[in-house]
């Protein structure tokens, strides 16, 4: 078995694993659905009740793809929380099977999981309002979701290393940090409604930029060639953080077997 | 003689990814001599390994100085008090802890440097029975071969024959784990261990919290495994019956130290020797833990209390 097949393999370990587990779990999946489809139905409807159109679209694709985002960062964030809730974080740790591999995994798993959930959403809210698509790029929005999904994954990577290394409070981290993505990135509202210095930060957050291009592909159908100024950060974020993450998780798992971290607490 | 795996891979070292300069790369029969005759199963060489607890609290010293050396298709057990250190010599062999100082190898891979080709030759079974709990056995079971590369269909197979030989019916594994017993639990996590056919098999109290028959079953399996696959196993217990019948040598770690070491029959002689207690296993525990085995599970309560 070649180096390359044997990765893959375990890399289809993760998918399979959380797939079972998503079926296991299919009464909290279909709780957090419904959750989902009700908080973006709620919040899409105060544009509505502002008789606002526009507010309406930029209400909803707020809602709609930063649950994307935060499906994604929320998987990828709290892989290692849940291994060490259920006690298997060693057994992977000694498991033969590279970090990428297992990283891998983890995200493609993410990725689909969070389509499958945004596309319900999607096809839930349009039905609800009538809306009319016509005008809207579709090729932009999923290529910002592509390029969005590429710089979550970095930074969801980084984010794992929080249980890892901070036993009892790192799950608790990885939360405030979404808590703050959320804030700063444009989701409900333009970031130039922020303090300035808040401002600076949104620009840091990948959230932002995916935000406004899909706005701009779905209300204005603007093509991605109008938008390099959202895609290009995009690209930089996603070339940087995806080999930080992957290294800073190198880093973290070296720390915590130094320190004896990896063994279960709880 | 009943085969419970397949022999799909060879019993020999696999290929480091970056062999060791003084070892050449295992080829057929040539390695397979080299394996057998002089290569350790494992090897380890003053082994330290402290863990701090607080800032202005001295670092706690798990493991001091450890060495010894298990030959392939040995059993050798490690007995000593909690808090004595074992786990931590399980888990540093096991890839999960770096070492302050020394070095281990497993079949001559340097568990630093060859963490890889050491991860494939080892597994390990931990007092509690950590899965996906809302998960099957089977599911578990078959996540775990795929991450040991091993065909989810061969997992499977490998899985139900472990399973059933350890006395849990195929019926029964296609249901939550968590509806299982702790004892089937624990057998569910020997089946996991032994899928991926370990050439050593780390044990750090397999039969705690098992009934009478499941430890007897699993001791016995492991028999079976020693016998028919040639693994080597290290094994953990505070059962010194199942030392005595398992092991064929004992090493006995006190506060991090490996004190003394040698075959039951030498350990029994040597306290009844130097100590003039019975020769007995209970004996040689308490002369050189200094506790007997009421205190040390004294200790395991007021620890479980904190």
């Amino acid at each position: 078995m070649t180096v390359m097949t044997r990765e893959l393999k375990a890399s289809y370990a993760f998918v399979a694993r959380n797939w079972h587990l998503t079926k296991r779990y299919w009464g909290w999946e279909a709780a957090f659905l419904v959750y989902a489809v009700a908080g973006a139905l709620s919040i899409t409807l105060i544009g509505k009740d502002q008789g606002d159109d526009r507010l309406l679209f930029y209400l909803m694709i707020g809602a709609i793809f930063w649950n994307y985002l935060s499906v994604l960062f929320q998987i990828l964030a709290e892989q290692i929380a849940w291994e060490r809730w259920e006690g298997t974080l060693e057994y992977t740790m000694m498991a033969p099977v590279r970090r990428v591999s297992q990283l891998l995994g983890s995200t493609f798993y993410a990725v689909v999981y969070g389509l499958v959930h945004t596309a319900v959403i999607l096809v839930t809210l349009a039905l609800f309002f009538g809306l009319d698509l016509s005008r809207a790029d579709f090729a932009t929005a999923g290529l910002f979701m592509l390029l969005g999904s590429l710089s979550f994954i970095g930074i969801g990577m980084m984010a794992a290393i929080l249980p890892l290394i901070y036993v009892e409070r790192g799950a608790q981290m990885t939360f405030v940090l979404q808590s703050l993505l959320l804030l700063i990135s444009g989701v409900y509202y333009s970031i130039e409604v922020l303090p300035d210095w808040m401002q600076t930060l949104s620009r840091l957050s990948p959230a932002t930029y995916v935000l406004d291009g899909v706005r701009r592909g779905l209300i204005d159908g603007a093509a991605p060639a109008s938008q390099f100024h959202n895609v290009w950060p995009l690209v930089a974020m996603a070339v940087v953080l995806i080999p930080l993450g992957v290294w800073m998780f190198g880093r973290a798992e070296r720390y915590a077997k130094r320190t004896g971290k990896l063994k279960r607490v709880g | 003689m009943t085969t419970l795996l397949d022999p799909r891979e060879p019993r020999l070292a696999p290929e480091p990814e970056s062999p060791r300069e003084h070892q050449p790369k295992p080829k057929a029969g040539m390695v397979l001599a080299v394996t057998d005759t002089v290569v350790p199963a494992l090897l380890v060489e003053h082994v330290t390994k402290r863990f701090v607890v607080g800032r202005r609290k001295k670092p706690v010293l798990a493991v001091n100085d450890v060495s010894l050396r298990i030959e392939r298709g040995e059993v050798y057990g490690v007995l000593g008090a909690n808090g004595g250190g074992k786990s931590t010599l399980i888990r540093l062999v096991s890839t999960l802890l770096t070492l302050d100082s020394g070095r281990v190898e497993v079949f001559g891979f340097d568990i630093e440097r060859d963490e890889m080709a050491v991860k494939r030759l080892i597994n390990r079974v931990s007092v509690d029975a950590a899965f996906f709990k809302k998960l099957s056995p089977l599911e578990n079971l078959v996540y775990a071969a795929r991450l040991y590369g091993v065909d989810a269909g061969h997992g499977r197979r490998d899985s139900i024959r472990i399973l059933a030989r350890l006395g849990i019916a195929e019926k029964r594994l296609s249901r939550p784990l968590e509806q299982m017993s702790r004892g089937m639990q624990q057998k569910v996590a020997i089946a996991r261990a032994l899928m991926t056919s370990p050439t050593l098999l780390l044990l750090d109290e397999p039969t705690t919290g098992l009934d009478p028959r499941s430890k007897l079953d699993v001791q016995t399996f492991i028999e079976e495994m020693r016998d028919d696959h040639d693994t080597t196993v290290l094994l953990t217990t505070h059962d010194l019956a199942e030392a005595e019948r398992l092991c064929d040598r004992i090493g006995i770690l006190n506060d991090g130290r490996l004190v003394t070491e040698g075959t039951p029959t030498e350990l029994k002689a040597q306290v009844a020797r130097e100590h003039g207690r019975p020769r007995t296993l209970e004996s040689v525990f308490m002369s050189y833990t200094g506790r007997s085995l009421d205190e040390d599970a004294e200790a395991d309560e007021d620890a479980d209390d904190e």
